[in-house]
């Protein structure tokens, strides 16, 4: 390098600030994510600050008032015609505000919120010493089986953590599917990926067990960050750029300014395609699609029952999203490259969850392969690459979420002397004894397998007339002969419940606090309102059925 | 606009379903007043669309028509033809009978939990059941169809095994887990074939663009929508399948035997003379409207299936030990010769196997209600432990006589008139099959004889000797029954007034006019 080069370097360098002007933020547009951040760090000062008896109530209001803003201010922004006409790109590129964005922010909020509600449950488990406790543990840190764990008990203490955890895990959600740009979507990624992690180590009762369920969920997630960061650096090795729109400019070919430190790599199709490949498959890990669903059933079942139904619809509401803008977005002039990748994740993901889910013995890990084929639906409406098919797919996904709450709920209330009892046996004769917890809990079975006059009917069927308008017609195919396989296991447990006599040492029901009753009666209700009158919602999904870009 | 009626016929027995299931659990027999209530107002409802159905009017009347799902391009559109409305009027007059009948199959064991309520239960889930099949009879909208056709098998699931005889030979346990297989074989059945209709459905909206079927009809009529041979033929067989699980045909047919079998006699007559109605039913109306090509294509092997499940149907019901399954199988050989009928594609085929439709459903509800009487008296299901009981109980006997003769079609009785219409359709067309499908009768015959003579007659067993009468709930329920089956036997001009013009549509529908007989021929 040349003295006069160096020279002009220093002189750049050494120009005054106030040539740089402040990024232009949009704060309003982004407000539903910043209310939840806000009373996320709300909620960590009165972790600090307010005494420990009256912290459960404080974080409860602070979520629920932050949670409900939050959902009321995408209310407004699509009354504001964000979600349609208005929809643009905000904060210099790295967040799209628009129908889907919108869309999935508010199912995430009314998803945290429910979830919320079964976090705070407190009426389940018996109280220990006089105080009444929830379902995580008295103090994290404690070894299982110690004294100091007997000690945290006895002083009733409780993790009230978890709701500033759950709100930082929401914000990196409502992030994620708007993330415009690369590095935008892996800091989203890492924010509601890490409080996650750390809520799945939290359970009172199976402490070990949710301990070895968080750590191998942090491991494997750990490695697909790590394949989604690498996918990142490539893909910006091949475009020069980590905004979506520019990659999407390079891969169509239309670029129109090169940087020439990149001159040797962009453009250069390994890279692309490799990194596309590292990218999605991060995704996929998140939805739990074959062959990256190897975390799911351990994880949803050492998890806090209260953690899992929240993770199993919101990280997949979420995740999707961002899958669904990445491949609409950033990668559709690809599309002959990884459609007939996508086909066969589709295929061995519905055909792969169904079967397996056919021997499970644990009601979680049940639900657990359950979701894995029901990812393997929706990836069914995502590669109908169609305006129909993003519609269909937001559908699914808000249809789906209320279901999986609703569903984990339940399996709260149905306990034992060892707290959840989630052993199938155990569920023999429920319908005998709690006809109206069976009933609910059979409404739900009856939603996932899809038969009509529920929402998961409805969505099942959107996904699929999208995608067999979309061509693929094979895939629906194998969608409606899993469906039937999944049919059979859902249908098992409701034998079960209903048919078979229950054992004199059976479990009980618990009777819950009106937190888990208004979140298993969301969860009713939508089922059936999506069922049987969905073309209000239908609507909602295909205005927001279209990206900014 | 004018009043709903035909989704009062539906609406009424669903709102009564629920109902019942809200009767406080200790006000059993209220719960069920209010069931045979409903029932009793729907049938009135039903009389009153048969009343204001024209025969010679419109092909679909009474229609409604209302924006329902239009992301889907469904519209809730209802419609009766003649097929529907004789098929409406079977189901609305057989759920009285059924509740009647099943007045105490549902009385908890022990009285057990507070909150448990069977005999509310059992009773919402017929009304249930009633008010789903109604409405699959009068959708015109395929999809609205397609949705209670599906969701039908919830409730018809949770009768069959919830809800079981009360003497079982090997025990409640045992009993309880044939119930439970059974139930489940009945239930993933006919998922899996509702599932294959429904990759046909979505399908055929990305072939058509909308479900409803007068709309598709008449464009593929009029040729406006073309659909490619093959696309016809795979659509075809995605509905057909379903349609033939539930009917159902042979090689589908094996979850009927189990389902009747382990099901009280009022959810057995539930099942094969009103449900699976809903399957050939929707032959006549979906397949052989929305895919005539196609239907035209697939007929000599349906046909070949039709008359296996005639022969085989009957064989096996000479052989059974089981008075419930010996129903079962019988029912498989006359639901033969219902698709037999239909696709004989004859006028007089298509007339007799919707006449078949209506008088299977009378003579099977009146052989196997009479058949649970007599198995709730004994507590055995099986024909060996019966033995002249005609002596002991003579109108017990008679009653089952003239049910085990309508079922063998004696001239006189109803189901003769279809079964020769059938025939005769058949054989104008088809004489080969027409001739082999005549030997069903005689293997009809030898089934009910035997089992009649194996029952009633002969010496008295000593488990039957103290065997009661029918009681009057129980005279009730059959004497109308077999009343019925005596005037249509005599008498089928009502049924087949409204019935044939709908059927002439549906031939012409396919392009199909009747063989000229040979005389006229021969000019």
């Amino acid at each position: 390098m040349s003295a006069a080069a160096v020279h002009s370097l220093w002189t750049t360098a050494a120009e005054p600030i106030s040539k740089i002007d402040a990024p232009k933020i949009e704060y309003g547009q982004l407000s539903p994510t910043l209310i939840v951040i806000g009373a996320a760090i709300v909620g960590v000062l009165v972790e600090a600050f307010v005494p420990r008896k009256s912290r459960y109530y404080a974080q409860v209001f602070v979520s629920a008032v932050a949670l409900c803003a939050a959902f009321a201010a995408v209310v407004a922004l699509a009354a504001g015609g964000y979600g349609t006409t208005k929809a643009h790109i905000a904060a210099m590129g790295a967040i799209a505000v628009d129908g889907p964005s919108l869309f999935l922010q508010g199912t995430i909020l009314l998803a945290g919120l429910v979830g919320l509600f079964t976090f705070a449950e407190r009426r389940l488990d018996p109280a220990a010493h006089g105080n009444r406790v929830d379902s995580f543990a008295a103090q994290a840190a404690s070894v299982p089986g110690s004294d100091s764990e007997q000690a945290a008990v006895k002083a009733g203490f409780t993790t009230t953590e978890v709701f500033p955890l759950l709100l930082f895990a929401i914000s990196g959600m409502l992030v994620f599917p708007s993330a415009n740009d690369l590095l935008t979507l892996f800091v989203a990624l890492e924010v509601f990926s890490l409080p996650l992690y750390l809520m799945c180590a939290l359970a009172r009762r199976k402490r070990l067990m949710s301990q070895e369920a968080a750590v191998k969920y942090f491991l494997l997630g750990a490695f697909a960050s790590a394949f989604t960061l690498f996918g990142i650096a490539m893909l910006y090795g091949y475009a020069g750029s980590v905004s979506y729109a520019t990659i999407a400019q390079v891969v169509d070919g239309t670029v129109t300014n090169v940087d020439p430190a990149l001159a040797n790599t962009m453009g250069n199709d390994a890279l692309l395609l490799i990194g596309a490949a590292m990218v999605v498959m991060g995704l996929l890990f998140k939805v739990g699609a074959v062959p990256f669903h190897m975390w799911t059933p351990d994880v949803y079942q050492g998890a806090p029952t209260p953690v899992t139904g929240f993770m199993a619809a919101a990280t997949k509401v979420a995740a999707f999203g961002a899958l669904l803008r990445l491949l609409y977005v950033v990668l559709p002039g690809m599309r002959w490259d990884w459609r007939p990748v996508m086909w066969g994740v589709a295929i061995i993901t519905m055909l792969g969850g169904a079967i397996v889910a056919i021997t499970q013995t644990d009601i979680k890990r049940l639900l657990a392969y359950s979701s894995i084929a029901h990812a393997g639906f929706i990836l069914a409406g995502v590669i109908a690459t169609s305006k129909d098919g993003v519609s269909s797919v937001l559908f699914y996904l808000a249809a789906y979420s209320f279901v999986t709450i609703g569903a984990f709920a339940v399996v709260t209330l149905v306990r034992d002397a060892g707290g959840e009892a989630t052993h199938l046996s155990k569920w023999a004769g429920l319908g005998r004894r709690s006809p109206l917890v069976a009933a609910v809990f059979a409404v739900f079975l009856l939603a996932f397998a899809g038969i009509p006059l529920t929402s998961g009917f409805a969505g099942k069927f959107a996904v699929f007339k999208a995608a067999a308008e979309g061509g693929a017609v094979p895939l629906v195919v194998i969608g409606v002969i899993s469906s039937a396989i999944a049919a059979f296991f859902y249908i098992r447990v409701i034998v079960l419940m209903f048919f078979s006599e229950p054992s004199p040492e059976g479990p009980t029901v618990a009777v819950p606090s009106p937190l888990t009753m208004a979140a298993i009666g969301l969860g009713v209700a939508v089922t059936l309102v999506l069922g049987v009158a969905p073309q209000y919602f239908l609507n909602l999904a295909s205005q927001a059925g279209v990206f900014v870009r | 606009m004018s009043f709903p009626l035909l989704t009062a016929t539906a609406v009424l027995p669903a709102a009564g379903a629920v109902a019942t299931a809200a009767v406080p659990a200790a006000r059993r027999t209220a719960a069920k007043w209010l069931a045979l209530l409903v029932s009793l107002a729907t049938l009135v409802l039903a009389i009153v669309v048969m009343v204001r159905f024209d025969p010679g009017g419109a092909r679909y009347q009474l229609t409604e028509s209302h924006a329902w799902i239009a992301d889907f391009g469904v519209r809730y559109e209802l419609g009766v033809d003649g097929i529907a409305v004789a098929l409406l009027a079977l189901t609305a007059l057989l759920i009285p009978f059924i509740i009647l009948a099943g007045w105490h199959d549902a009385d908890p064991l022990e009285t057990g939990s507070k909150r448990w309520r069977p005999t509310q239960g059992f009773f919402a889930l017929i009304l249930a059941v009633e008010a789903m099949v109604i409405i699959s009879f009068e959708a015109t909208d395929v999809f609205l169809f397609y949705i209670f056709f599906e969701a039908m098998l919830i409730p018809m699931y949770f009768l069959i095994g919830g809800f079981g005889d009360r003497a079982h030979a090997q025990g409640e346990e045992a009993a309880s887990t044939q119930r439970s297989y059974a139930a489940v074989k009945f239930l993933l059945y006919n998922l899996v074939g509702g599932l294959i209709m429904l990759a046909a459905v979505i399908g055929l909206y990305t072939v058509a663009g909308n479900f409803s079927l007068t709309e598709i009809a008449q464009a593929r009529a009029n040729g406006t929508l073309h659909m490619a041979t093959s696309t016809e033929r795979w659509l075809f067989l995605g509905f057909f399948f379903a349609f033939a699980v539930k009917a159902p045909l042979w090689p589908l047919h094996t979850w009927l035997p189990n389902a009747m079998q382990e099901s009280t006699a009022p959810v057995a007559v539930l099942i094969t003379a009103v449900v699976d109605k809903v399957g050939t039913f929707a032959m006549l109306r979906f397949c052989l409207q929305l895919f005539p090509e196609a239907s035209k294509w697939a007929t000599p092997t349906i046909l070949v299936l039709a008359l296996i499940s005639i022969i085989y149907g009957a064989l096996l019901a000479v052989g059974q030990r089981d008075i419930k399954r010996l129903v079962a199988y019988a029912s498989i050989s006359h639901f033969g010769f219902i698709i037999l009928g239909i696709f004989a594609m004859t006028s007089q085929g298509q007339s007799g196997a919707t006449l078949y439709m209506v008088n299977h459903g009378i003579s099977t509800a009146a052989l196997m209600l009479v058949a649970g009487f007599l198995i709730s008296r004994r507590g055995s299901r099986l024909i060996a432990d019966y033995g002249g009981v005609q002596k002991v109980a003579p109108v017990l006997a008679g009653t089952f006589l003239i049910g085990s003769l309508a079922t063998l079609s004696l001239p006189g009785l109803a189901p003769f008139v279809s079964e020769f219409l059938v025939l005769v359709g058949t054989f104008t067309r088809y004489p080969a099959i027409g001739i082999i499908a005549t030997f069903g009768i005689v293997l009809a015959a030898l089934y009910t004889l035997v089992l009649y003579q194996r029952t009633m007659t002969g010496p008295v067993k000593p488990a039957v000797s103290a065997m009661p009468d029918l009681k009057a709930r129980e005279l009730v329920v059959v004497a109308p029954l077999i009343v019925l089956l005596i005037f249509l036997g005599v008498y089928p001009k009502p049924v087949t007034d409204i019935v044939n013009p709908a059927v002439n549509q549906t031939m012409s529908d396919v392009h199909k006019t009747d063989p000229k007989p040979a005389v006229e021929a021969a000019k």
